[in-house]
């Protein structure tokens, strides 16, 4: 099991009671979007992502940033258990989205990048290390059912 | 995944806006470097105190940081320019080349922060491709 401090445990909820989900979530897909290309071939169905700027003008990727950062919810909600709490999105990501769990770790890194570029200085070395280790705990799980 | 020269242009321009703060810019990534990923400290047990934001780990990462800058200007032949720094990191320092991905990380963070305008996902995808290619050429004496 993991263990956290509890200036981990303050950070993490800190950061999601503070963060604009409708920014941070859009921001962290497009930038992964566009970072790492090869990440493009899990949406074949969000119309135009041939270019940076299609990809920042993408309602469904916007939409789906959102979505997809909401998804962190459930491991701040449940610090203690986040293994079992992504263990069926963790089957749904292997056996149905077929996606690569290398990716989830870009997202992470988008992730925090998307935070850094709203925060600024706010975003200090210990903050960001309970934020990218809190993310890491997710990859992880996100990966763990994947046979 | 090499730079097209528009790519290059990009990085020559965002490293320019950069270089008023590129000191802070270096003494934060590797103070990061070593906050969030401390077995980075492994490198550094020579000093007194290696932890993030001590005086030897913002003067390293201040040199680290000149040398990325000298790398810029370096940045149509990467292998070549950069090859006694690579002759230093492989016989010398040996660092494990997997901790370059990690500061590079820490650097894009820092660079985000203090330029949240300008870093727009195009820097972004720029500086990261630039970052690995420098990270490539610093490894090249490696084996």
């Amino acid at each position: 099991m993991v263990e956290w401090t509890e200036f981990e445990r303050d950070t993490i909820k800190d950061i999601f009671s503070k963060i604009d989900y409708d920014v941070v979530g859009p921001a962290a897909l497009t930038r992964c979007l566009v970072v790492y290309p090869w990440t493009r071939r899990y949406f074949g169905n969000f119309g135009a992502l041939y270019n940076a700027e299609a990809i920042m003008g993408n309602e469904m990727v916007a939409n789906h940033g959102k979505k997809v950062l909401h998804g962190l919810d459930r491991a701040v909600k449940n610090m203690d258990h986040i293994k079992e709490s992504y263990c069926e999105l963790s089957q749904l990501h292997s056996d149905q989205f077929h996606v690569d769990p290398d990716n989830f770790r870009l997202l992470a890194d988008c992730l925090a990048i998307a935070i850094a570029t709203q925060w600024g200085s706010a975003f200090t070395p210990d903050i960001q290390a309970a934020f990218q280790k809190f993310l890491s705990v997710v990859v992880f799980s996100l990966g763990s059912q994947y046979h | 995944m090499s730079l097209s020269s528009k790519q290059k242009a990009t990085v020559k321009d965002f490293f320019s806006k950069m270089s008023t703060r590129s000191d802070d810019i270096g003494a934060e990534a590797l103070s990061r470097l070593v906050a969030v990923y401390p077995q980075t400290k492994s490198y550094f047990s020579h000093w007194k105190d290696a932890s993030p934001g001590s005086a030897p780990v913002r003067k390293h990462g201040i040199t680290i940081m000149g040398g990325v800058y000298d790398a810029v200007g370096k940045i149509d032949d990467l292998k070549g320019g950069l090859l006694s720094l690579s002759e230093l990191h492989a016989f010398m320092l040996r660092v494990d080349p997997v901790n370059f991905k990690l500061l590079a990380h820490c650097m894009l963070v820092c660079m985000s922060m203090i330029f949240p305008e300008e870093f727009t996902p195009q820097v972004h995808v720029a500086v990261d491709k630039f970052l690995a290619q420098l990270a490539l050429a610093l490894a090249e004496k490696y084996r």
